[in-house]
């Protein structure tokens, strides 16, 4: 996956440089976070001066320039990982088990292990820094009576107080880890309010230190009741790897005297927050970086530049966050720049054709017509399941191939849905069988979101054309004939999947399974990506508006109704998608957390957005519009915007 | 420079303005008759009218019986002392509060008396919200006969209320803790929208809400506090928030949004204000040598920010030259100061009810949509020994070729009314239509009929305006004017 990734121009010479230069950025803040982390780890009100003098010497020391330097190397692993774990669309876990799945995934493992490795090195150069009975592992137990040594050097015992912070910072470190999961910590937003990255960053810094120290206090809690229960596991091991003692006259960590000290507390808590305080930065300066608008050139005169303008960037699907970008800066572009909107609608010089406008329409279309599929697709699975639950068992042999979508749904795969619809399409029907079974168990990140409906809508429609989702309204297409099922390749599926559905207690589950398939995790899970469609539509409709006055060569309207009948289909499908249970209902704010909940909120942005685009251009066009060539149900509905009554 | 002594005198008492034609304001008597048969969106309400909240609570206690004294009586003596103590200490402290944010009274000091507190015309249909001094809200429409009203838990002591551009039914309303935004279906026929149409946008520390800017884009919302010094920039429909915050000036008074959508006036309470500039939300600080910055209004074109200084009476103006487009990082180049283009100090007119004394502060601005009118709410000062009314005096403008301010009128309601609010339409189709809100409680329409000279049109917000036959040479040319080249 990087490998194919690492070809795109893009990546090489853009994304690659943000992340270098916000890694960059994070490690010239650490020592100044560094410094602040040793005068509050040592700071003692009744000697301030002394505390001010110790941490001068300690900042200039031999070992707090070596602990700095391994810090950089922890922040560069941070940044790293930021890098190569990053996605600009949220995965969503629908159910229990599919995040379980997630979170038991190699590639979630490694990245668990390598943050615990990084939180013990963090630990341990917090260790270094407090000094004092945390400085090292083990120490000469020179009161030890029980032991007796020939040799020369005394023996060694454990240092519980160096132990418990050590793996304090493993804990701290897995569990960073594990929240990254569960509130999609590597999921980068986009602001829909542009700012530069200097004030984005004092914007949110009070949010990172709040944050951080919150999620320390919490870890820290979890962590001392655990070790409290286990920490002589550990405790025994290290002694015996080691070749270490405990000391019998010191007190045992592991019991509730030994942790109510509230030295050891404070300092667990502050290092925690630093470990969290510095890795959450990176996080930060990463994603503002990375989501800093990139203005594409609409044209180009150098046939070699051609592959970086903006109409075929676009259509790029790979990587992501080219064509997030790409289509960001449409947006922007369609706004706030008049010359460039001009090159959009230009005609190209020999010939004179738009070609430009062309593409970017054309893009733009089959991005929202992609989306009306999958509202269709996903609403008639949810009203036929609604169906198949209140009919009696006899007709289970009719509606047991449409429970099929049932198990597909809890765990929708929002990466396929950006990919053009016909590859997805096929390789859904070659994967047919597998997936079923499979799909609520693997994690597999390139498995489709394979419905029979959405199959269903594969066969017949060249998927290319923006028209698609426009010829057929959804009325249609439900009363249509089901292909699939007439089609005798599916019906031998249909009958294997039905006879691993006889399993009762399978089928149980999926009855108990079935409120929360259409549940807001489902519902958020097809609006995954809309952040491309809400640009999709700012531009498009910020585009027709301009082109009221700018577009000298009529480019647009002959785009004009097929722009707004797809605008209104998905309008349609969007009221109907909000009139599914769950599909209205807000999700709970959290605040205290670096997790950008954005893509909960990102269907009402599209449904907002959408109502707006076409308010624009009905605003903007009033009654010219009523000689523009639509079906009578399109225009009935065009006139509700009209009249301002939608 | 124009002032006020180039304007028409004043009508006698008991006139009231009634539109502009043929280039001048006609009046009428004020008489019962004419009140009652006045058009549908003309409204009175009284303050009788109104069920307060004091007067339901003092009705509803009576059902109730009262059970704090056995708590009391409960709570042991020295307990009850020491919190009273406490209480009396907070008091104390609590009033050291004014004299240290002297800020903090000045915006509500002349509101206890009107009736409607807030006013908006939808921007792109004939209805409006009025919200009413019991916290509720009601929505007039001709073209419907119900009159939907919205009442919430948290709809306290409404500030500001705004329509949302390019939308039929979303209305923001500033409340003293929170931002509420309601989504009344415009085809419903309930009177009463549930709670449920209101979505609730608070931030901690943000309150009270004193006035909000929709984007001319329909896509973000500004709310701002003159407690709070940060001003909140909202994605309404994912309910989050990204705070502005500059050091200095200490909260936010006033905030107006340009009709092209590139600006953001937002005046703090001190003698500071800001126009932030919406693309990468920078700002530029203007400092003011006397007072606060109290109102301003935008050009229609954007590019000409009028406002006026607490403690003087003067108009300023401002000007914005177009950015180049297509940079991206480039911040608008201001003008280096502002320049005064009317003076509307204290001017004696004789009439042959006797001496009128009019001008003064003034208390707000607003520009008709078509930049033809401007209309400039002057506060006067009913207690003073002159007697000062308040009033409403409208200048003519011209953006083209040179901005000009030349004299119109002064507007004035019934006897002993005085002029709160007052918002033009924003699409009206005949020249513009100024609404006003007076102090009896009564809403009026004043129609200016005019054929607009060439119109600013510009790209990207509002509606196409349609092309207006040429006017023809005014008679503007017997007073001296205001023209930039002067000044």
């Amino acid at each position: 996956m990087f490998s194919a990734e690492q070809s795109c121009w893009f990546v090489r010479k853009v994304i690659c440089w943000r992340a270098a230069a916000s890694i960059a950025w994070a490690v010239l803040l650490l020592p100044p976070i560094t410094a602040v982390f040793v005068i509050l780890s040592k700071f003692s009100l009744l000697h301030p001066i002394q505390t001010i003098s110790e941490c001068l010497s300690l900042l200039t020391s031999a070992s707090a320039v070596f602990s700095l330097i391994l810090l950089c190397g922890v922040i560069l692993m941070v940044g790293f990982l930021n890098l190569e774990y990053y996605t600009v669309i949220p995965t969503i876990a629908c159910s229990k088990i599919a995040l379980l799945g997630q979170l038991l995934h190699p590639r979630q493992l490694v990245n668990s292990l390598v943050h615990c490795i990084m939180g013990i090195i963090v630990a341990w150069c917090c260790a270094i820094t407090i000094g004092g009975r945390y400085e090292t592992l083990g120490y000469p137990c020179s009161n030890c009576p029980f032991v007796f040594n020939s040799d020369s050097s005394p023996q060694m015992c454990l240092n519980e107080y160096h132990l418990i912070l050590l793996l304090a910072g493993a804990f701290v470190g897995f569990s960073y880890s594990l929240l990254g999961v569960i509130h999609n910590m590597n999921y980068v937003s986009f602001h829909t309010v542009q700012q530069y990255k200097y004030l984005r960053f004092k914007g949110s810094l009070p949010l990172v230190v709040k944050c951080s120290a919150t999620q320390a206090l919490k870890s820290v809690r979890n962590y001392v009741v655990v070790y409290l229960f286990l920490g002589y596991i550990p405790k025994a091991w290290i002694c015996k790897t080691l070749n270490l003692h405990l000391n019998s006259s010191a007190h045992p960590l592991d019991s509730i005297a030994g942790l109510l000290d509230f030295s050891l507390l404070y300092h667990l808590w502050i290092s925690a927050s630093f470990l969290l305080f510095t890795w959450h930065i990176t996080l930060l300066l990463f994603r503002i970086f990375v989501t800093e608008v990139y203005s594409f050139p609409v044209q180009s005169s150098f046939t070699e530049d051609v592959h970086q303008c903006l109409p075929k960037v676009l259509t790029d699907n790979q990587p992501m966050i080219l064509k997030f970008l790409a289509l960001q800066d449409l947006a922007l572009l369609s706004q706030h720049s008049p010359s460039r909107r001009c090159e959009v609608f230009s005609l190209s010089q020999p010939g004179g054709h738009p070609h430009n406008w062309n593409a970017i329409s054309k893009e733009c279309m089959s991005l929202l017509a992609d989306l009306t599929q999958r509202l269709v697709a996903y609403h008639d699975t949810v009203a036929t399941n609604g169906r198949a639950k209140s009919l009696s068992t006899g007709s289970e042999r009719k509606t047991s191939s449409e429970t099929s979508g049932t198990d597909d749904l809890m765990s929708p795969r929002p990466t396929f849905l950006m990919k053009t619809p016909a590859s997805v399409f096929a390789r859904s029907i070659v994967g047919g069988p597998q997936s079923p079974l499979t799909a609520p168990f693997t994690p597999d990140l390139d498995s489709p979101f394979a419905s029979p409906a959405l199959r269903r809508l594969t066969a017949p429609v060249e998927q290319c054309s923006p028209w698609f989702g426009t010829v057929q309204s959804p009325h249609v297409m439900r009363r249509g004939p089901k292909l699939w099922s007439t089609s005798t390749g599916e019906s031998r599926i249909m009958e294997a999947i039905r006879s691993l559905r006889s399993d009762t207690l399978r089928s149980n589950f999926n009855q108990i399974e079935l409120p929360n398939i259409i549940s807001k995790a489902s519902s958020q899970a097809l609006f995954a990506d809309s952040q491309a469609h809400i640009w999709a539509l700012e531009g498009l409709s910020y585009l027709v508006q301009a082109s009221f006055s700018e577009d000298q060569f009529g480019v647009v309207q002959t785009t004009l109704p097929s722009i707004l009948s797809c605008m209104l289909v998905l309008q349609e499908a969007v009221d109907r998608h909000f009139k599914l249970p769950h599909a209205s209902s807000k999700p709970v704010r959290s605040t205290g957390s670096m997790g950008d909940s954005t893509y909960k909120t990102l269907r009402f942005a599209l449904r907002a957005t959408l109502k707006t685009a076409i308010y624009r251009i009905t605003t903007m066009f009033g009654n010219h519009l009523n000689a523009i060539q639509m079906s009578a149900e399109h225009r009935k509905r065009l006139q509700q915007f009209l009249e301002y009554k939608e | 420079m124009c002032s006020l002594a180039l304007f028409p005198p004043p009508l006698p008492s008991g006139q009231t303005t009634l539109c502009e034609s043929n280039n001048e304001l006609l009046s009428g008597a004020t008489t019962e008759d004419r009140l009652k048969q006045s058009s549908p969106l003309s409204l009175y309400f009284p303050r009788e009218s109104l069920k307060l909240h004091s007067r339901t609570e003092s009705s509803s206690k009576a059902a109730f019986l009262d059970h704090s004294e056995t708590l009391w009586m409960r709570m042991p003596k020295c307990l009850s002392v020491s919190s009273g103590c406490i209480l009396a200490l907070l008091r104390k402290i609590s009033s050291f509060h004014g004299s240290l944010f002297p800020h903090l009274t000045v915006s509500c000091a002349r509101w206890s008396d009107c009736v409607v507190r807030a006013f908006a015309w939808h921007p792109h249909t004939d209805k409006f919200a009025v919200a009413l001094l019991d916290d509720s809200i009601k929505i007039y429409n001709p073209k419907s006969v119900t009159t939907p009203t919205l009442k919430h838990r948290l709809q306290r002591s409404v500030a500001a209320v705004q329509w949302k551009p390019l939308c039929a039914s979303a209305l923001a309303v500033a409340c003293q803790n929170c931002l509420l935004v309601w989504h009344v279906d415009p085809c419903s026929l309930s009177t009463r929208p549930s709670s449920g149409c209101a979505q609730v946008l608070s931030h901690p520390g943000h309150s009270p809400v004193t006035s909000i800017a929709w984007s001319p884009s329909g896509s973000l919302l500004v709310s701002a506090s003159p407690m709070d010094t940060a001003m909140m920039v909202w994605d309404v429909a994912s309910e989050s928030c990204v705070p502005l915050q500059r050091v200095g000036g200490g909260g936010v008074s006033f905030l107006s949004w340009s009709p092209d959508g590139s600006h953001v006036l937002a005046s703090t309470p001190s003698a500071l204000f800001r126009v932030w500039e919406t693309r990468m939300w920078t700002c530029e600080r203007w400092p003011c040598v006397k007072g606060r910055c109290q109102s301003g209004c935008w050009s229609p074109d954007g590019s000409r920010l009028l406002f006026t200084v607490l403690g003087e009476m003067v108009i300023y103006a401002l000007t914005f030259t177009d950015t180049p487009a297509g940079v991206p990082t480039s911040t608008s180049k201001g003008p280096q100061a502002a320049a005064v283009v009317a003076d509307l100090s204290e001017t004696t007119f004789n009439t042959p009810n006797g001496d009128v004394i009019i001008g003064g502060e003034i208390q707000s601005l607003a520009w008709d949509p078509t930049g033809e009118r401007l209309a400039v709410l002057l506060k006067g000062d009913p207690q003073a020994a002159d007697r000062r009314p308040a009033i409403i005096a409208v200048f003519k403008t011209r953006t083209n070729p040179i901005f000009e301010l030349l004299p119109c009128g002064f507007i004035q309601g019934e006897l002993g009314a005085e002029p709160r609010l007052m918002q033009f339409h924003p699409n009206f189709q005949h020249g513009a239509l100024l609404t006003v809100c007076w102090s009896s409680g009564r809403i009026t329409h004043v129609p200016f009929y005019f054929m607009g000279a060439g119109v600013p049109h510009f790209g990207l917000s509002g509606s196409p305006s349609v092309p207006r036959p040429q006017a023809g040479p005014a008679d503007f040319s017997n007073h001296s004017l205001f023209t930039e080249l002067i000044s």
